[in-house]
């Protein structure tokens, strides 16, 4: 056993950090560090600047234009950009309509659609979930009937994310409504400008237009625009789950987040001491660091596994549930470090660079939006119930 | 032992809870929302003239005479309608300081008005830096010939921006930690060298940063005795920190209404995700919380009304961190337990959650209480 970074694999992570020094732009790192909401072009721009240098797709063979990373390096791009305060990198084109149209797409569907993904020339979001359909995703009933060379599609998306700035669409529809629940489901790729769309905003507790309602009403998708065979869709989605699973701890970022929680705490006063002093508050602080360190040994385990061949399992979904809960009690400890100054909402401090009238520092004014709005990481993508009945059949044979 | 209400309180629960039940649906606050202060002054004329106003006050100074058990029912039945009004800047905080501590010419002055709802307070005692202090207190009262001038920055004042008038901590003598040496002072909101800039908060309440510079005040305006406000301070952050804990014990049994109801309508694989187990045992465990922190707050509102300093303490600091731990854990699992819908704004649950959570950023937190607790426990010397 040897737990140490390979000298090839230290040699990588200081050439990711030089590349961050001279490229991240810090207005951007700025706004990462301090959560202030990202505009489409602060990802677009982002993205662009890693595709110069080959990048963009961390995840990607190198025939399609990935960097053809090893796991490990993987994870270590993935932890460097997270804790330099990059933007993270979309999942929805790249990680995710990417990958199945790598596997099942055809040639013309991977000319056509991969190159824009790589280069952040086209955005996409991803219509699985509808308002019957959530942890049950196969119940979904948006239903696609075939007419000639289209698909005439009707019904509704919802919670999609950041659907306002898309230009396509991945969609789950039901093509055969006769078929057992997960054998009439069909992968669809649609743009989002074809007449019958209409996105409707939905705003979250935190006060973000992050998530969308989607409505299709007899929306016509050309038949290339089907994803490998008919029926074939819940193959498919079952294959993104299992594919594109790295990173899905979180460790960079909440490495990211845990070093933030301690410069607040440093600065924030308790009994006229540095909060950070304060032993009630620093056990915290401290019992949550010991928590991580632990994930992120599990999370270096999978990664090794993945690194000699084995695929990644449900061990995935440990991951998942020990990452989020540990990033959901940062955020909470931030809100909690900074008193009072958490009430004050004054949403100019979230989406600019600062509002005249702050009435306190930036990371005291989004402390309790973003403690919120991270509320998701235990719902979507797979909610941890969901996650935990996968470990108990899976792993545990239950 | 007797839990039972009395005729007159249950009434009194009555007035509120029909109140909240049909003036304060999901609609109609957010209609009061808009409004400059956060509320509406009708709706502060309502309570005004149904009595809740004068629920604290002896029936001498023109109260209902009411003790702690009255405010937890009228804060509980505000707790389930996420009522907005001021009512615990105006009448738990700065009016009961008033009412106990007052001279007598300002209770003169303030109480008729402020009971009859044309006159509103707000307790400036927050600085930026003293988190949940009773004591640190770094803005001063210069003595000045005939009275004081006020200097200093009061941080995050609850309804600060629609008082007429404030109750303000400052210091005329020690240094910023001492617990001797603070005075409090009545003071004008518009007062020359005032000013205040108002906001709204994540929970839908409005605050204020107000900030003091070289505010002359008389003699008369000073609270009490001069330097020896601290106990009084404590007291008021005392009850303040208890209506929320009550006002938290309503909301937090909203959410789990909601949640209860959803989880009997919400089908996912065709069945109602209340049948699965681990979801109801969350549930049960929301529950729990919920009745913890009602004990506790009913404990509180008991040795708030009792002459024990010691056991008063004790018991505030219990519901307020009873009510941090667990409103934070009903908070978080209502939401969770709703899935997607549970983080909308367009849903009632996401506005519940909001307040009951923020309720642990005033008054202090669960750890404040925590600390404050142990300092106060008692260890037996003999084992
Ligand atoms: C911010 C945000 C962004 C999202 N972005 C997208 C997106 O871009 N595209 C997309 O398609 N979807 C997206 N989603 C949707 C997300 O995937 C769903 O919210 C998620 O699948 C849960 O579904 P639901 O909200 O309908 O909750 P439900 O499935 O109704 O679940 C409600 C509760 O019941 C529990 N539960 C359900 N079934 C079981 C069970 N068998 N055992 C135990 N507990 C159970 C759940 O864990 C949850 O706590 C997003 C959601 C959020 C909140």
């Amino acid at each position: 056993m040897d737990i140490n970074f390979t000298p090839e694999e230290e040699a990588f992570r200081n050439d990711v950090r030089a590349f961050l020094n001279e490229k991240l732009p810090p207005a951007l790192s700025d706004k990462v560090l301090n959560h202030k909401h990202l505009g489409k072009e602060e990802f677009v721009r982002w993205q662009k600047i890693l595709y110069e240098k080959g990048w963009a797709a961390p995840g990607w063979p190198e025939k399609y234009g990935g960097p053809g990373w090893t796991p490990v390096q993987k994870s270590i791009f993935e932890e460097e950009t997270a804790l330099a305060g990059a933007p993270p990198l979309l999942p929805f084109g790249l990680a995710m309509v990417a990958p199945v149209i790598m596997n099942f797409g055809s040639e013309e569907q991977k000319q056509q659609f991969l190159p824009p993904i790589l280069s952040a020339d086209t955005w996409w979001c991803q219509g699985y979930s509808e308002p019957g359909a959530g942890s049950d995703l196969a119940s979904l009933k948006t239903r696609a009937e075939r007419q000639g060379d289209h698909y005439i599609v009707s019904g509704q998306k919802t919670w999609t994310t950041l659907a306002q700035h898309a230009d396509w669409i991945f969609c789950l529809v039901r093509t055969d409504p006769q078929a057992k629940k997960q054998e009439g489901i069909s992968f669809l790729l649609i743009d989002m400008n074809t007449p019958g769309i209409s996105v409707r905003p939905i705003i979250t507790l935190d006060g973000a237009h992050e998530v969308n309602e989607v409505f299709l009403d007899n929306v016509k998708v050309p038949v290339e625009n089907l994803v490998g065979e008919e029926n074939k869709g819940w193959t498919y989605a079952k294959f993104l789950l299992g594919h594109e699973r790295s990173g899905i701890a979180g460790v960079g970022r909440g490495k990211m987040e845990l070093r933030r929680l301690k410069d607040i705490a440093s600065r924030e006063k308790k009994n006229g001491r540095p909060l950070i002093e304060d032993p009630t508050f620093r056990s915290k602080v401290a019992q949550i660091e010991m928590e991580l360190d632990a994930l992120e040994m599990t999370d270096l385990r999978v990664i090794a596994a993945v690194q000699h061949g084995q695929a990644p399992g449900p061990e995935a979904s440990m991951l998942k549930i020990k990452g989020t809960e540990i990033r959901q009690e940062i955020y909470h400890l931030i809100r909690q470090a900074v008193g009072p100054y958490a009430l004050p909402f004054q949403p100019g401090a979230l989406s600019e660079a600062g509002t005249d009238d702050a009435v306190a520092p930036d990371y005291a004014l989004t402390a309790a939006a973003t403690y919120f709005n991270n509320r998701k990481l235990t719902i979507f993508g797979g909610s941890n119930e969901i996650q935990k009945n996968i470990v108990s059949k899976m792993i545990l044979g239950l | 032992m007797d839990f039972s209400l009395t005729d007159e309180q249950r009434m009194l629960q009555d007035t509120v809870e029909r109140l909240v039940q049909d003036q304060y649906g999901f609609e109609q606050r957010h209609s009061y929302m808009q409004a400059e202060e956060g509320f509406t002054r009708e709706m502060w004329h309502q309570l005004a003239e149904l009595g809740l106003l004068g629920v604290p006050f002896s029936e001498e100074l023109g109260g209902f005479g009411g003790g702690p058990v009255e405010t937890m029912l009228v804060m509980e039945a505000f707790g389930k309608g996420l009522v907005l009004e001021p009512y615990v800047a105006s009448i738990v905080t700065a009016g009961q300081l008033i009412g106990d501590s007052g001279s007598d010419a300002q209770k003169e002055a303030i109480l008729e008005p402020l009971i009859s709802g044309e006159l509103l307070l707000a307790f400036a005692h927050g600085e930026p830096d003293n988190r949940y202090s009773d004591t640190q207190v770094s803005s001063r009262a210069e003595r000045s010939s005939g009275g004081y001038v006020l200097s200093g920055h009061k941080a995050v004042v609850l309804h600060g921006d629609s008082a007429d008038k404030l109750v303000v901590s400052a210091r005329t003598g020690g240094d910023t930690m001492d617990a001797d040496g603070i005075s409090l002072f009545l003071i004008d909101a518009t007062a020359q060298g005032v000013s205040i800039q108002g906001y709204p908060t994540i929970d839908g309440l409005h605050a204020a940063e107000v900030r003091l510079d070289r505010v002359q005040v008389g003699e008369d305006a000073l609270i009490g005795q001069d330097g020896k406000a601290a106990d009084l301070i404590e007291l008021t952050q005392d009850r303040g920190a208890f209506a929320v804990c009550a006002e938290a014990v309503g909301a937090m049994t909203v959410a789990c209404d909601l949640t209860l109801d959803y989880l009997k309508q919400r089908k996912q694989f065709g069945v109602a995700i209340g049948t699965f187990q681990s979801v109801q045992h969350r549930m049960v465990e929301m529950r729990m919380e919920l009745e913890q922190a009602r004990s506790a707050t009913m404990k509180a509102a008991a040795k708030l009304a009792g002459n024990d300093v010691a056991e008063r303490r004790r018991a505030v600091s219990t519901a307020k961190n009873q009510v941090g731990r667990g409103g934070r854990f009903v908070s978080e699992q209502s939401i969770q337990l709703h899935g997607g819908i549970g983080m909308t704004e367009e849903y009632n649950l996401a506005h519940y959650a909001k307040r009951i959570a923020m309720i642990d950023n005033q008054f202090g937190d669960a750890d404040a209480h925590l600390d404050r607790f142990s300092s106060h426990m008692t260890v037996p010397k003999e084992l």
